[in-house]
Order: structure tokens, then sequence, then C-alpha cells
């Protein structure tokens, strides 16, 4: 027993945990519960009404049970009585089982409101104060549906007690984090941002945690907050330690107030009053100079104290990133605690100096300490200290410090501890790619790290090397010899395998004039490893064996003789056997012509986003990799590698692409369930062809694409309906209708005139990015929504809607769309287009969901348009005449003359006739600078002949560049549409 | 500390919750104390419970008293047989929650007199009443150690003054 302790001594209580302590096992502790419980029922039930006292012990005795990890399925009821008990512990007993047992969709929950509405409105405070500690303990939203109109007025009125002001505005910030749209300051706002001013300190120190609150939703309506906080800082900061009497902490004054003070400051831009920031900048200084005081006590509790401001302060500096001597000054701070000899200290250093790292004028001053990281790396004891190490590495690395920062990172990798070795390959990883100078650095790198670590090393890892040594021609060969060098270990790591197997099959020819990595050395080496790899290694080998046979027909025969093999053509896994018999196939029934051409060089992959920058993103939150160094990345990476072969419509297509769910299909530029990995992808129908005798199904894109089944449920106003196979959309959770189009959904729409991929939208929140095809008359298209927030979106539906005559002319059906998308996350959604007749409006894209509790809802317009369904003609000048002039009713001509928006690069007006869908037609026109297309617009219901010409005039009389563009169709409304169309387009 | 720039500030959305939960709990893994200002089912209570509590235990005295634990930062430190855990959000302040368990700490001790295990065990409701009149939904309510120990011992002499004489089998436990 111990010494008895203050207050009530519930002498029984004390017993029973007695007895509890003393039960020498698990089952004796049962015992002794059950025995208890069995008591207090009886007591609940029986005859003679119990006292308040003995209600209060048996309750806290169901409590200290329930505590204990057991359940309590009885005394709710007991409980709710002590509530309106007059006898204060009775009640703060009664409060304390409420707060902690009762979940917020209790029947009770109505008694316990009626007691907690009675000890509001009793006047008495400390009544008043368990009332509201109820409330903010359990938070619930029938709570906050009872008492949010309430606590505000308790809050800010005259005759309130600090006490109950103090618990009333905490319990007011936890009611507004369960139940916004609940807690409507309106009128109260000026008076809550005025607690700042609070004579005392204790009711600002509360206060302060709900304005801040309010001040992120709000911040407009609580900005007055700025020039209080500021003042209220810049008198605590000079206040002398002592000043403060009790809120002085250590000789610290008020450090809790000090920062939330600056971290409300975090919720707003500089102050813009030049005397409130320069009061801020000197707050600010004051704080970094006490960083140099001598401390005014030994005790931890008082350099704790002191730092905790000091790193609000930085932090605030960092967020204003306007200050250079500031920052500077922090670094500089900053570093002094690398070397601290409190763990803690270096471990909040490092953490900090990450954020510094990243602004241009701090990232300097951090680079300073790179050996003081490194060394932290290497030499602390404590895990977590050395990741902070790694991440600051990370954030402070660029171009002048790469190869030292990945070879420490590297040579770390060999001892790092498991928990942390994948995020450190995929660091290492991009760091080598973005800071690449000479690209034979950046696959050494790369192969040291699948030596080093390659169970760690995912497959976005080894894509992305794939995809760099393919889109970089002088490094191909390096590449190729470096590999082949890495495969001679005697063990190597099966990704190893794999890039060397891809590696050698694109570009094994650069190094086969050497004898000792002739083809035959190569492909022995090769398949020396093959019977060690797993399945989908295994396929990948053999696709590089295929391709050896076209660049070394000498290998054919050896190569042949083992496909050939009973271990291949009869494998019991039908993804290798049924390679092994297409390969075998194609090497003896194609010409070499046609070998060539299936089995060509990779073409160069569309530059993109890392998608390894896509995944830590992914793995870390936004926290880690901000937005700064993804678009950092993604504009090295793609100067990196040769982001000027492609036109400039790639940058949006590498966009759209960045965190494509499947990274397997989006890197390699295949999609999922297309069974030749290796093979190129416009090679894809070639091979179709080929095989298209021996019975091979088509694995074409369009291959499941069933013409969407007409809806016969026309009243559904949702679109043309959903097939039996389709399961209907979600019903829509937010009642709101579908929001007019953005106003600029149709200068969204001519963006994709011209081109099938790219990013449709993008606001702050939201990237939508759109890839799709058309053959015949039928589309595909894959909308991938982006959630640019760390938060999650719920309730994420979307609809597709053919307004008015539409519906008639095209049909539309839009697969299911995940409900929820994680932050940073992507989903995709699939719609099948199928055009009816020709057709003008476009489809409408409703997309609504719930982003922190707040609506989003948005329309655009899908761009679906009628050249998609364009199927290019080619004919001769003769012919296009002939039927240019068979077209010749008025009405069947369109004809518009309009200023030149663009430059007239010949290069560029081709580019974009094409991607219109029209065969462009090469010396047809007398007039070498005018252009002529011809195409056939394809519908279910008709084939529309259309035949253009676009005539620049670089010098017209206006001195402008004007074009006229003339388009003749057998339809008199294709010809309008075109015309519109196109003139937004040139 | 905030990790992050202020590139990212526009599209950066604050996690508003504060402190998520306080765990305090002694050398042989025995919970003593729970306060949650999230709400989380039993089930994962119990759940993050047993893995926090072998996750510090397995730490060294000399580590960081800060480690990343999931999405969330956990603020430990030891005093004397318990652990005293705190968990927050990433853009949290470790070093101010740290000297908020200390000054806890200083509290129970001021109330119960050199504060052990054991006047927690025995008067775990009064620990709870100390904690929700220092932290209330996470947030620091009252740093000052005289205001908050004034309401509590208010309450306690209002408990006196109502005490009724009680039964003699009470006196010796029995009830």
């Amino acid at each position: 027993m111990p010494a008895v302790s203050k207050g009530d001594g519930m002498r029984g209580l004390a017993v029973f945990i007695s007895d509890i302590r003393n039960c020498k096992s698990k089952e004796a502790e049962i015992k002794r519960i059950n025995k208890e419980l069995a008591n207090i029922r009886s007591k609940f039930k029986g005859d003679k009404a119990l006292d308040g006292y003995s209600k209060k012990k048996y309750v806290c005795k169901l409590l200290f049970i329930f505590l204990l990890g057991h359940d309590i399925d009885f005394g709710h009821m007991e409980a709710v009585n002590l509530l309106s008990s007059n006898k204060y512990t009775e009640k703060q007993i009664g409060y304390l089982f409420i707060s902690v047992l009762v979940n917020s969709n209790s029947e009770l929950i109505r008694l316990i409101n009626n007691a907690i509405k009675n000890d509001l409105s009793s006047r008495n405070p400390t009544f008043m104060c368990l009332a509201l500690h109820c409330i903010a303990n359990v938070g619930s939203r029938e709570m906050a549906e009872a008492f949010a109109g309430e606590i505000p007025r308790i809050l800010v009125a005259g005759d309130t007690m600090d006490s109950v002001k103090q618990s009333a505005a905490l319990c007011l910030l936890r009611l507004y984090k369960t139940s916004p749209d609940l807690v409507l300051m309106g009128e109260w706002t000026s008076r809550v941002v005025h607690l700042l001013n609070d004579q005392h300190m204790g009711v600002v120190t509360a206060a302060i945690s709900l304005i801040t609150c309010l001040s992120q939703k709000n911040p407009d309506e609580f900005k007055t907050c700025v020039s209080l906080a500021v003042s209220r800082l810049s008198r605590i900061v000079s206040s002398a330690s002592t000043d403060l009497q009790d809120y002085t902490y250590y000789f610290v004054p008020a450090p809790w107030l000090s920062c939330k003070l600056l971290r409300l400051l975090q919720c707003y831009p500089p102050p813009e009053d030049g005397a409130v920031k320069g009061r801020l900048v000197e707050c600010l200084e004051t704080i970094l100079n006490k960083a140099q005081e001598p401390p005014k006590s030994k005790k931890v509790q008082h350099s704790n104290a002191k730092n905790a401001i000091l790193f609000e302060a930085i932090s605030l500096i960092i967020h204003y990133d306007s200050e250079p001597n500031l920052l500077v000054r922090a670094c500089n701070q900053l570093g002094q605690f690398l070397q601290h000899r409190e763990t803690n200290l270096r471990y909040l250093a490092l953490e900090s100096m990450c954020t510094l790292a990243s602004s241009e004028f701090s990232h300097e001053a951090v680079k300073t300490h790179i050996e003081t990281v490194i060394n932290a790396l290497k030499t602390e004891r404590d895990v977590s200290v050395r990741q902070r190490a790694a991440d600051l590495l990370y954030a402070m690395c660029d171009r002048s410090n790469a190869k030292q920062i990945v070879a420490e990172m590297l040579s770390y990798l060999e001892t790092a501890d498991y928990s942390i070795r994948e995020e450190m390959v995929l660091k290492v990883a991009i760091l080598a790619e973005k800071y690449a100078v000479d690209y034979s650095w950046y696959v050494d790198t790369i192969l040291n790290l699948i030596r080093i670590a390659g169970d760690y090393v995912s497959e976005e890892v080894w894509y992305r090397v794939i995809q760099i040594v393919i889109n970089r021609d002088d490094v191909q060969g390096y590449a190729a010899k470096t590999v082949f060098e890495a495969l001679q270990a005697p063990a190597c790591h099966e990704n190893m395998v794999k890039v060397g197997g891809y590696i050698l099959g694109e570009f094994g020819n650069l190094i086969a004039g050497d004898p000792r990595s002739s083809p035959l050395v190569q492909f022995n080496l090769l398949h020396s490893k093959f019977h060690l790899c797993s399945v989908p290694t295994r396929a990948l080998l053999l696709s590089a064996y295929i391709k050896f046979i076209n660049l070394f027909p000498e290998t054919k025969s050896t190569i042949q003789e083992v496909l050939r093999s009973d271990s291949q053509i009869r494998n019991s896994d039908v993804e290798l056997q049924q390679r092994a018999v297409e390969y075998l196939k194609l090497s003896s029934i194609a010409s070499t012509d046609v070998l060539a051409t299936v089995l060509e060089e990779m073409p160069p992959f569309p530059e993109r986003e890392s998608s390894i920058l896509a995944k830590l993103k992914k793995k870390k939150g936004p926290g880690a990799v901000s937005v700064n160094e993804l678009e950092e990345g993604k504009r090295e990476g793609g100067e990196l590698n040769g982001g000027g072969e492609r036109g400039g419509d790639n940058s949006a297509i590498a966009a759209s692409n960045a965190s494509t769910p499947s990274p397997s299909a989006d890197l390699l530029g295949l999609r999922t369930g297309l069974p030749v990995s290796a093979a190129p992808p416009t090679a894809g129908s070639l091979l179709v062809d080929v095989f298209s005798e021996a019975g091979v199904n088509d694995d074409g894109f369009l291959r499941d694409l069933e013409p969407p089944t007409e809806s016969s449920d026309s009243l559904l106003a949702e679109g043309p309906g959903d097939s039996d196979s389709t399961p209907p959309p979600p019903p829509s959770v937010v009642s709101e209708e579908p929001a007019p189009p953005l106003p600029e959904s149709d200068e969204l729409l001519n963006k994709f005139v011209c081109k099938n991929n790219g990013v449709l939208f993008e606001n702050q929140l939201l990237q939508i990015g759109i890839k799709s095809e058309y053959r015949q008359n039928l589309g595909r298209m894959y909308l991938f929504y982006g959630n640019k927030t760390s938060v999650q979106f719920v309730t994420f539906t979307t609809t597709v809607t053919c307004p008015g005559e539409l519906q008639s002319h095209l049909n539309v059906q839009a697969k299911p769309v995940e409900p929820l998308i994680e932050g940073g996350a992507q989903v995709q959604q699939v719609i099948n287009i199928e055009s009816l007749t020709d057709f003008f409006e476009a489809p409408l894209l409703n997309i609504k969901f719930r982003y922190g509790g707040a609506l989003q809802n948005l329309t655009l317009k899908l761009p679906v348009t009628i050249n998609k369904f364009f199927q290019p003609t080619e004919m001769a000048s003769h012919d296009f005449f002939q039927r240019w002039k068979q077209l010749s009713q008025p009405q069947q001509e369109a004809q518009k003359i309009f200023k030149a928006n663009h430059g007239m690069d010949t290069e560029v007006l081709k580019a974009k006739l094409l991607g219109l869908g029209m065969a462009l037609l090469e010396n047809v026109d007398p007039n070498p600078e005018n252009f002529v297309c011809a195409g056939v617009i394809q519908s279910k219901a008709q084939q529309v002949g259309s035949l253009l010409r676009l005539e620049p005039n670089a010098q017209a009389q206006s001195g402008e560049q004007m074009y006229r563009l003339t388009v003749r169709s057998s339809k008199d409304t294709v010809s309008k549409r075109l015309c519109e169309l196109l003139a937004e387009q040139f | 500390m905030r990790k992050k720039s202020t590139a990212a500030y526009s599209a950066y959305i604050y996690k508003i919750e504060k402190m998520q939960f306080m765990l305090l709990f002694s050398r042989q893994g025995k919970l003593r104390l729970q306060k949650w200002y999230v709400p989380l089912s039993d089930k994962e209570k119990k759940k993050i419970t047993r893995e926090l509590v072998q996750t510090v235990l397995a730490r060294k005295p000399k580590m960081c008293s800060f480690l990343e634990w999931r999405d969330l930062k956990i603020v430990y430190k030891r005093y004397a047989s318990l652990y005293f855990c705190c968990a927050i959000e990433d853009q949290d302040n470790e070093l101010i929650t740290l000297e908020i368990i200390h000054r806890y700490v200083e509290l129970l001790d001021k109330y119960f007199g050199s504060v052990c295990e054991l006047d927690i065990i025995f008067n775990f409701e009064k620990a709870y009443f100390i904690l929700d009149e220092f932290l209330l939904g996470g947030e620091a309510q009252e740093t000052s150690k005289k205001n908050v120990l004034k309401a509590i011992e208010q309450a306690d002499l209002l408990q006196e003054e109502a005490e009724t004489p009680r039964s003699v089998l009470e006196e010796i436990g029995l009830t």
C-alpha cells in the first residue's frame, strides 16, 4: 500500500488496486476482476439505492478495470447519474468516466448533453470547467451540434472567469477540428482575436491555439492577429527573466506562448506594415542573440525551452524566406548545434537545416557544413539521427558536391540500417540522375547501387537507368561495356541481370567488336544467369535473346536451339512458353527486313519527371521532397535527357505520366498486360501482323474495346448509360448540382485538338492528365487524376455527360473511379467513346470531391472533337483535285481567314496537321507553301470525307501573318466545325 | 519543426491536430496512463500502444528523445521507472513537447510530493485531472504550475468539506 494520497481516499478502490497488483498471474488478475465486476453489478442492480460516494467509488473501479485493458459494458448510466451530483468529486469522476469510455454514438449522449448544459449554465466556474473539459475530451459531432453556438458566447463574455475562458477556447478548438461547419465565428471573430491582448497569460496561451487553427482556415478574417501577435511576442522577448512570474520557466519567459506566437505568424506572409515587420525582425534577432548568451541555468529544461523558441523562430525565418541576413544567421546557429553534445540538438539541427538548404539565400551556407554532416552519417550512434543526416545530405546536394555526396551515401548504404535502405537507394538514384554531368558516372552509380543494395532497388530505379541509356546515345556503349563487366561477377543481383539483359539486347552490338565480348560470349554470359532468375527476368532475357538474333545473325542457331529446348518451349509458365514459341517462330519465318523492323532499337522515351522521384514523394509525403525539388528535378531531368529531341508537348505528357499507378507499364512505355515487355511499342502492331496467321491473339490497343452498348434508359440524364458489364458509377454523395463548365474549358479543349496526350487541367489541388487513342469510330481515353496535396480527397466522383443533342451523336462510357485519392497519389479512369454520327459539342466532365471538408466541384469539357475520328487518306495530286471539285457546292465548303496566333514554322504546322488526324499530302498543291490534307471521319452512321487546304501568307498587306483555311466535306456541318476548331490552332 | 519550403506553402494544408496522444508506461511495458486527443477505436489504441511501447523500450539510454514513427513524431523521456511519451505532428516543436512532459512531471511531483509510479497507479484519476487542467485537447491550457495546482487543490478542498462519515466496512476496504 502506498502512502495514502491526498484528497479522497477511496479505500475500497485502493484495496482493489492492491489486490490486482498482488495477482501473480494474468489468470488470477482476470479472476479478481470478474469477482469485482460481479460485485459492482450486484450493487448497481440491488434494491438499496446507492449513495453518491459508493456510486463514485464503483464507477472509478470500473474505470480502472477499463484502463487495464478490459471491456466494460455497464455502469454508464451510473456515471451519467454522477454528472448531476452536487458534489464536485462525484461529478468529476462521472465526467472522467464519460470522457474515457463513452463513444459518440452512445444512446446516453442526450442525457450527457443535458447534464453538460446544466453545468454550463450553473455560473459555477469549477462546474463549467468540468463540463467544458468533457466536451473537449469527447469532441463528438453531437456535442458540437449542441454546444458550438453557446461556447463562443462564454469565451468572449465580459464576466467569464479566466479559467473558464481558457477551457472554452480549447473546447471550441476541439469542436472546430471535429465539425468546422458547426463552429461559426462570424460576429465573434474580432473579440476572439483580441484575446491575444488579454492580461492573463493563461488565457492568451489557450486562446492562441484556437486563433492559430482558425487563421489557417480563414487567414483573411483573422489577419489582424498578426500585429497583435508581434507586439505580444515583442513584450515577452524583451522582458526580463523574472517579469512573467509563474509563466517563466527555468529563466525563460513564457516559452509555450512564445512558440505558439511564432507558430501563428507562420500562417501568414511577412507583415506588410513596415513598423510591424521591423518589430518582428527585432524579436527574431533578439532570439538569435540570446542563443549566443551564456545559459542562465545548467538545467536541460532551461536550454530546451530556450532552444524550442529558437527553432520555432528559425522555422518562421525559413517560412518567410526573404531575410538573407536572418537565414544565414539561423544557418550558423544550427551549424553550432551540429556538433553539440546533446543528441537532441544535433537531431533537430540536421532536421531544420534540411529546410534551410532549399532556400536560395542559405543553400550555400548550409553546404559549408558538409563534412560535419558526412561525419554524422558515419558516426552517430542513433539511427534516427543518421537518417536526418542522410536527409540533409540529400537536401544540400547540388552539382558542385553531388559526386562526393553520392559516394558517401553509397558507402553508407553498405552498412545502413535495413529500415532506411530503400529510401537511401531512391535518394542516391535521384541525385545521380539529377546531377549527372557525364552519364558514365550515372551508369556506374546505379550499377553500384544494384551491387550494394540490389534487394532494395525498386523497379523504378532500374527502369529509369534503362530509360536514360536509351535516350542518350553517347552513353550506350559505355553502359553495355559496364553491365557486361558487372555480369562477370559470379553472383550478381537479379536486378543486374535485368539491366544487363535489356541493355545488351539493345546495345550489345556496340561492344561486340571486342573478341572478349563477342556476341556469343555476351549471350552465354546472360544465359548463364537465366536459370537462377525469376520468371519475369527470364521473360525479359528471352526478349533480349530475340533481339540478339536481329543484332547478330551468327547467334541465331544457338539461340533457336535454346528456344527450342523443352525447358523453354514447354515451360509450365505460360508467359515463358508463349515467348519461346513466338520468338522461335518469328526468328524462323520473318525475313531479315521484317525482323529488323520488329526488333528495331527502342525509340527514345518521352521526357518525363523521374518516376523515382514520384515514388520517393509518395513514400515520404510532401514533407521530404518539396515541390521545388520536384520541379527542379523535372527541369534538369528534361535538360539532361535531351529534352529538345521532341516537341514541346512532351513535357505535358511527362507531367501527366508522372506518377501513373502502374509504373511498370508507364516506364517502359507499355501497357500492363502486354506480354512482350522488351519489344518496342511501335513494333506491337507489326508483331501482330506477322503472327496473325499463327493464330496469336491481337494484343493491340483496342482489342477489348467493344462499342459501348446503347442505353435503352435514355431518361437518365447521366449520359448514354452503362452497359450491363459495367457497374453503375457510385451514387453521388454530394447533392450539389454540377458546376457550370469553367470559363477556360473551351481553351483547354482547343489545346487537345491536335494532340491526344497531355495535361488537361491543373490547379493547386488537382492535376488531370489525359492519354487517348482512337481507331475507326471508337476511342479510349485514360484520365489520370493526381492529388497534388498531402491530404486525401474523399468522395471523389466524376460524371461524364453529353449535353443536349450530343447524346444521340456520341456514346460515352466512363468506368467508375476510386472514390478516394490519397495525398500525392493518382487514380486512373478509363472512358470509352463511340462516335455515332458527326457532332459539335464536347462531352462535359464534372468532378466532385471533398478536400479537407470543402466540396470541390468543377466541370471541364472533355477533349473529344470530331477530328479524333479521322482516318488519314493518302491520295495523289490528281485525285485530290478531282475530289475537291466534286465537293463544290457552296454549303460543303467552309472558309476562314485569320491572323496567325503562333509563328509560321513549317515543321510545327506539319506536326499540328498530322496531329489533326488527316493525311498530310506532299506535292499536291502547286504552291509549296500551302498544305493540303485528306481524311475520312468515321462514325457509326456514316463516313464523311474531308479535304483541307491551309494557305499561310507570311506578308499579308496588313504586315501581319495570316492564314486562309478552306475545308470541304461531304457534310456541310462538318466543314464548319472543322474550320472552327482549326482556326484556333495556328 | 516544419519540413517544407515556402514554395510548397500554398498547396500545403496544415493538419490541425497538435498532440495526438500521450502515454505513460513503465519499464516493464505496463500502461499507466493514456490520453487520446484524436478519435480512435479501442482496437487501434491498443495496437498503437503495443507497438509504441515496444519501440520506445528498445531504445538505448543515450539516444535522442525524438523518433519518427509512422507519420508521426514521437517525443519521449524517461523519469525513474516511467516513460512519458507524446505523439505530435511532423511540423510540431519537439523541444517544447519535451518540456510539456517535464512540466507535467513537475505538476505530479508537486501534487503528490515526490511522485513515484505507485502514486499514479493508486491515484490514476488524479493524474487525469491534473493533465486535463494542464493540457486540453492536446494544447497547453495553463502553463503556470501555481494556477494548475490551485485548480486541483480547490477541488480537493470541496471534496473534504463534502465528505460524509463512512461505514466501518468501507474503512477497512471491504466494499
